[in-house]
């Protein structure tokens, strides 16, 4: 494919293992066996049973009517929100838990923001009877209180992170200094397109599956395909198949915050310069010292200063167009979402809503907008937004 | 030939080398430290060039960049204290590709030699990438490239390691963040007791997790010297004069 990532582990520009030499071993142990792995026939098989029977997948692809008499375009939901545990992060653990598995990694750690990719990786441990320590900065676990409980229900450990912006930058920090410490018998699942080469294929391959079901499910190609970008898993997930299909336009949404004329966003491609941020080259948000900015948004699973490689190598050859919107605009079209269709969708999803407002329609267009979670975890931000 | 060369073809053993970020405790601290170093002995110092991401460090060492990057600390005033650190004492800088990326990569160089820093580490540098973009660029600038060994360096990396170095090579004593230290390095560690029959060529600095002045000495036992870092910070921390803490600190560590 002609977006695939090079021997060295590059997009373009983008991508490479920027790792200090502790981690070495384990990231050759992953570059060397993940491709082997993945196309082995009998994982193929035991995933394919996992998806289907436990996580629920296909998902549907909704053709959502009022939305669409709404906007006078044929609007489509792919619709992540039902897989099991709530979002499309489940489609990643599974994969990679079976690939612990295969190397004999016994203990596996994540980080997570919105405590999505950290319940769907509790969830595979405790289905595989693995231990599992998710790093969660202390703000994350303050505004996504629901999640935690989750975690901790599920068997896993949750480690509060203090430094930094105590968020999702810092809880990567956190992890990839556990995994420093403990490379022997641990396995770190990381939650997005994001870290060293050979991670953000790995991700990436396991997401795929989204747009391998939208090509099956739609009759023809889509016009469109939407999907929010924090690091940006569901959004490759969901261009994947559909990027050698070049009438396809494809637009992922990063989170703007309170709008990126302020310095409280977290729209990397609008504000960002060439850097590394966790091991891999990629556009971050930065100070002219190379320091990394804390970002903003309300949406803690968007909440994150960096992008995966193959995103701004998307974005650099004009493949995939970056645009952002704000908190606010966000916040309504969850609320659109609501009051239309009687979905409610993750915050980080209302993004890629919300850029239905800045878009022009043929009444032929046939939209697909990611639906990559559900809202439940976002209550008590809902509930504070309409008193 | 550098300053950090001359120390290493004169003295074989039991180097001293010890760790300070810059702009900690105090923004304008580091030519007192480096100065009061060098007056209590020490053969080296690394200076540390704070960075908001440091994902080789633990808490001690991540502490001490969080408040020198608060303190106000930037790359450029840097250069600028290290302009009044004595030229006796050999440097070498340790920081993050991302900053000095940003910075850009030969503006770093230049400014290096022109301060007299001697060597640079830069933890997450792949030795693919420095060998194809800026060997030749360390080499113009006359600085020595510092690459990490660990107990899981394979043979063939060792080798290459060595190829590429020119002053010395920075063993951690075992796979971790820094400071790390759990009580003592032990005796009967054979990594540590194996190094010097690796064969390189060139002299070997241990650091990482050295917290005592038995640790110390055990590591300037087995190899040509040792690092100290998160010990060091730790000790200047709650300290009123960061020049005496200085002093006190080396004559601790070596029992003087
Ligand atoms: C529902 C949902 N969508 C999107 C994201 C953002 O991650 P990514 O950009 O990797 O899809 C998250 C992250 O927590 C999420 O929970």
């Amino acid at each position: 494919m002609k977006y695939d990532v090079n021997e060295q582990g590059f997009y373009g520009d983008f991508g490479g293992a920027f790792i200090p030499e502790m981690l070495y071993p384990n990231i050759q142990e992953l570059k060397s066996s993940y491709r082997k792995i993945l196309n082995d026939d009998a994982f193929k098989k035991e995933l394919a049973s996992l998806l289907k029977d436990y996580v629920g997948r296909p998902t549907p692809l909704y053709f959502a009517k009022r939305l669409s008499e709404h906007y006078g375009a044929n609007i489509y939901l792919k619709r992540e929100d039902l897989c099991h545990t709530g979002a499309h992060k489940i489609n990643n653990t599974l994969g990679q838990v079976l690939l612990a598995q295969r190397l004999n990694k016994s203990r596996i750690i994540a980080e997570t923001g919105a405590g999505q990719h950290g319940v769907a990786t509790a969830t595979a441990c405790a289905l595989m009877g693995l231990e599992c320590i998710v790093y969660m900065g202390a703000k994350d676990i303050e505004r996504q209180a629901p999640n935690v409980s989750r975690m901790k229900m599920l068997g896993a450990e949750v480690r509060s992170v203090h430094s930094g912006s105590k968020t999702l930058k810092d809880a990567t920090n956190e992890a990839i200094r556990d995994w420093i410490n403990n490379q022997e018998d641990t396995h770190y699942i990381i939650g997005s397109v994001v870290g060293p080469d050979p991670y953000p294929d790995l991700v990436t391959q396991l997401q795929a599956i989204i747009s391998e079901e939208i090509k099956k499910q739609m009759d023809g190609l889509p016009t469109h395909v939407v999907a929010c970008v924090g690091g940006g898993s569901n959004a490759i997930g969901a261009f994947y198949h559909f990027l050698e299909d070049e009438t396809v336009k494809l637009i992922g949404v990063e989170a703007g915050g309170l709008g990126i004329k302020t310095d409280k966003s977290a729209a990397t491609l609008a504000l960002g310069s060439r850097g590394v941020l966790h091991a891999s080259m990629s556009y971050l948000m930065q100070t002219s010292d190379g320091q990394v900015i804390e970002p903003h948004s309300i949406s803690a699973g968007l909440d994150y200063p960096g992008i995966g490689p193959l995103h701004a190598h998307l974005h650099d050859c004009k493949r995939v167009l970056y645009s952002n919107v704000t908190d606010q605009e966000a916040l309504e079209a969850a609320n659109r979402l609501m009051q239309l269709e009687g979905i409610i969708p993750a915050l980080e999803s209302s993004h890629a809503l919300a850029y239905l407002e800045k878009m022009t329609f043929n009444s032929t267009d046939k939209i697909v907008i990611n639906l990559s979670g559900r809202g439940d975890k976002d209550m008590s931000t809902y509930i504070n937004a309409a008193t | 030939m550098s300053t950090l060369k001359k120390v290493l073809e004169t003295k074989k053993e039991g180097l001293l080398n010890i760790y300070c970020t810059a702009g900690y405790p105090e923004l304008n601290d580091l030519p007192t430290i480096v100065n009061a170093l060098h007056d209590a002995g020490v053969d080296m110092v690394e200076i540390g060039i704070p960075y908001s991401d440091p994902i080789a460090d633990g808490e001690t060492i991540q502490k001490s960049n969080a408040v020198a990057l608060k303190n106000g600390i930037t790359i450029d005033l840097i250069f600028e204290q290290l302009k009044e650190c004595t030229p006796d004492i050999p440097k070498v800088v340790m920081t993050y590709f991302n900053p000095v990326f940003k910075y850009g990569l030969e503006h770093f160089c230049q400014q290096c030699q022109k301060v007299g820093v001697d060597g640079i580490i830069i933890p997450d540098l792949p030795i693919g990438l420095y060998q194809a973009s800026y060997e030749e660029m360390f080499k113009n600038y006359g600085l020595s490239p510092i690459f990490l060994i660990t107990p899981q360096t394979s043979k063939d990396r060792l080798q290459l390691i060595d190829d590429l170095s020119s002053a010395f090579i920075y063993a951690v004593s075992s796979s971790s963040t820094t400071g790390k230290a759990t009580g003592g390095l032990s005796d009967g560690n054979t990594y540590l007791s194996g190094l010097k029959d690796l064969g390189l060529k060139h002299p070997i600095l241990v650091g990482f997790n050295i917290s005592t002045s038995d640790d110390l000495a055990l590591v300037q036992k087995h190899a040509h010297g040792g690092i100290i870092g998160s010990e060091f910070i730790k000790y200047l921390s709650d300290k009123p004069s960061p020049e005496v803490a200085a002093q006190q600190f080396v004559k601790e560590i070596t029992k003087g």
